[in-house]
């Protein structure tokens, strides 16, 4: 087998990934810096290279909205957007999910207006994550490539079927170079398969989709989504067997870097967390006893491999680059003290927000924060926030 | 254009895809449209409805009228999953995994006039092969009888009570099917469900085009429109007979009226035939009534004209 490698962008990498799942229906709206996917699909279709539809849509509301139909019949459907479209499309997130419709949509993780910002942060993402779709952090541009092929094979399973996203970071990922390592066009073909939907608008087996539920029943319908989170929690872990299998590749609900000795811990989401792994390895040299801990899979939360690594460890920092305003933590922050205190541990955290509106998140900020882990003594971590950077 | 025209009622199949038993109200004019569209199509039709009165009343699980597949996604985007499917199917056909079949979506005056437009814009512009049809009954009824862009001037709703100082409802009924026709779809049309023949072949017309086709389907609604459920189809005829609503065609540009009204009945048995209407007759309200018989008078104008305009196309 030879292995074809290509200098690809985020986003490019993105549409090659989408090119290669034999994807019937694309429907997408363009929003910087999600853009270059959407393009880089058409000239697939203008050179006969994608042999699906790609709808380009008048609106992020109606290209959500054209996939759940389209996925209904038992297309294989994709999607992609960032920022202001995924807003848009918040309405439609949950009539995706509650219908079970196993979409991929790539988001390219944008500040939300206003002020207006193209720049990245996770607070799209974070503003929409109760809505049953399975979320997925990446951390660089192979990983985007991968989690696309991967996530159709974890979306179709008959017990998971929901609908994904793969999480990329605005311009540090969407429009970074990297190379990126292909797997062959039949190897995924053959991986995926093609999806089996049971239910579907067929009129030899006619359904009707998306009723209105009483008060009696509509509880049910919403716990078998509960049902299906908890499903697709165990099925990752064997989906990424089979993808490593095909792909020599594997990353883990969580990506961790030196955690087994580690003292103090830093958990952080998306491109940062390289970030983070460079500032660990420069300090492990002066015998810093530090560790990441990079949340792939943020949505099923990994509870029981977060407990795992928290094990023993003398202080932990929380990087959350959204805001939930007026709560007492932001999201990451709040789900591992919520996991925490539901386990009768606790090892002494502290919470920062940073990078908001595509701030620089530097190596040396990285070592800034595993620094101030290390010099204060755990029990006199501050109890609040840190708006990690701002000019106050 | 090429199809099966229905001359007799025979010609109808027996079985129906919308099946008895819905929790539509008595004297519903929506239901009475519905039908008479499915009848005249395909047996093997994929629907879509916008979130509304058609939507709430014909699927509540675990029961479905729907004898056809049938999808509901909600209020302001029946025209984008419509286009969903239609694009759908076309690559699975192409790509051997399946088969195209017809699609309808049915969208309420508010979920198409109102929230809906875009999502409908969007769809025509791109030609996708798919019947939409706007079902007019005037206002929102779902959410309680408030107004909609397609409420005409001076009516009475929830949203628009006449007083002191107010007629009713102050703007005029939008010109939908001017706005649809600015699309260049390959065919539009007016239709009244007091009409079913004349309705009936223009859904086998539309769904015959390759490409958009739209239908304007006035349904009267007993509970906003305030008259007695009996009475829906002659409320519905009168709407025909007073010009109110002029039934017509637009087949690629030209504009053919299909039921000609050359002796208009007085435009005032419509109104008073209605509680949302009936207050226009009082002397308080006399500059209103004016306004709205000019508006009716008016549109009816414009689209004799569109039909001399084009007639030589
Ligand atoms: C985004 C959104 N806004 C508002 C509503 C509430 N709503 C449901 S149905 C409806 C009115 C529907 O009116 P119309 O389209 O005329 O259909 P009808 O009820 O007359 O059948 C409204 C406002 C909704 N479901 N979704």
């Amino acid at each position: 087998m030879m292995v074809q490698k290509l200098a690809l962008s985020g986003d490019e990498a993105i549409a090659y990934a989408v090119k290669q799942c034999d994807v019937d229906l694309v429907a997408a709206y363009p929003i910087t810096p999600q853009t270059i996917i959407v393009e880089k699909i058409s000239e697939f279709v203008a050179n006969g290279e994608f042999d699906g539809e790609f709808i380009p849509v008048e609106s992020e509301h109606s290209a959500l909205s054209t996939c759940v139909g389209g996925s209904l019949t038992g297309a294989r459907v994709f999607t992609a957007t960032a920022s202001q479209g995924l807003a848009l499309m918040h309405e439609i997130l949950y009539a995706a999910s509650g219908l079970r419709t196993p979409i991929v949509m790539a988001i390219v993780n944008r500040a939300l207006n206003s002020p207006l910002s193209i720049h990245n942060d996770h607070a799209d993402m974070m503003g929409s994550r109760d809505c049953g779709w399975i979320q997925i952090y990446v951390e660089n541009v192979q990983e985007a490539y991968d989690r696309i092929i991967f996530s159709f094979k974890l979306a179709e399973r008959e017990d998971v079927l929901l609908p994904v996203t793969v999480n990329l970071d605005a311009f540090f990922l969407s429009h970074n170079v990297e190379s990126v390592e292909l797997i062959e066009d039949g190897v995924v073909k053959k991986f995926l398969g093609r999806p089996k939907r049971k239910y579907r608008l067929d009129p030899d087996e006619p359904y009707s989709f998306g009723a209105m539920a009483y008060p009696w029943n509509c509880f049910e319908f919403k716990y078998q989504q509960v049902v299906a989170m908890r499903n697709a929690y165990k099925a990752f872990d064997e989906v990424e067997d089979e993808f490593s299998k095909i792909s020599g590749r594997k990353y883990g609900k969580l990506g961790k870097y030196w955690t087994d000795d580690a003292d103090y811990l830093m958990f952080i989401m998306g491109s940062s967390a390289g970030t983070a792994k460079y500032a660990a390895r420069l300090m492990r040299q002066e015998g810093l006893k530090v560790g990441v801990v990079s949340v792939k899979l943020y949505r099923p939360f990994p509870e029981k491999e977060i407990l795992e690594v928290l094990e023993g460890k003398k202080g932990i920092a929380v990087m959350d680059r959204s805001i939930s305003f007026g709560a007492p933590t932001p999201p990451l922050a709040s789900d591992i003290r919520s996991v925490m205190f539901a386990n009768d541990m606790k090892v002494p955290m502290m919470s920062f927000v940073y990078g908001m509106g595509g701030r620089d998140f530097s190596v040396q900020d990285a070592r800034n924060i595993f620094e101030m882990l290390m010099k204060k003594d755990p029990s006199e971590y501050p109890k609040e926030t840190i708006y990690y950077g701002v000019k106050a | 254009m090429s199809y099966k025209p229905i001359r007799t009622l025979f010609e109808l199949p027996t079985e129906e895809n919308l099946a008895p038993g819905h929790r539509m109200c008595s004297g519903c004019g929506v239901t009475v449209g519905v039908r008479q569209i499915l009848l005249a199509a395909p047996k093997d039709v994929i629907v879509v409805t916008a979130t509304g009165c058609l939507e709430v009343s014909t699927v509540a699980y675990p029961y479905t009228a729907w004898r056809c597949p049938w999808v509901h996604v909600a209020f302001e985007n029946a025209a984008a999953v419509a286009s969903g499917i239609e694009a759908a199917l076309k690559a699975l056909e192409r790509k051997g995994y399946g088969k195209r079949h017809p699609v309808i979506a049915f969208g309420g005056d508010g979920g198409t006039y109102d929230i809906g437009i875009q999502a409908l814009s969007g769809a025509l512009e791109r030609g996708h092969r798919f019947l939409y049809v706007c079902y007019d009954n005037e206002a929102y009824m779902n959410t309680g009888i408030q107004r909609s862009g397609g409420t005409p001037y001076g009516t009475w709703t929830t949203t628009t009570p006449f007083g002191k100082v107010r007629p009713g409802k102050t703007e005029v009924k939008k010109n939908l099917m001017g706005i649809v026709v600015a699309h260049g779809i390959p065919y539009a049309a007016t239709a009244s469900i007091s009409h079913w023949k004349d309705l009936m072949n223009k859904v086998r017309k539309a769904l015959s085009c390759d490409g958009p086709s739209f239908i304007h389907l006035l349904t009267p609604c007993n509970r906003g429109w305030r008259f007695d459920p009996a009475q829906t189809i002659r409320i519905a005829k009168l709407a025909v007979e007073t010009r109110y609503f002029p039934l017509y065609e637009v087949e690629n540009g030209v504009y053919r009226i299909t039921v000609p009204v050359p002796r208009p009945k007085p435009i005032e048995e419509f109104i008073k035939a209605q509680g949302r209407l009936r207050h226009l007759l009082r002397p308080e309200y006399a500059d209103a009534l004016a306004t709205f018989k000019k508006q009716v008078e008016d549109y009816y104008s414009y689209v004799e004209m569109m039909t001399k305009a084009t007639s030589s196309k």
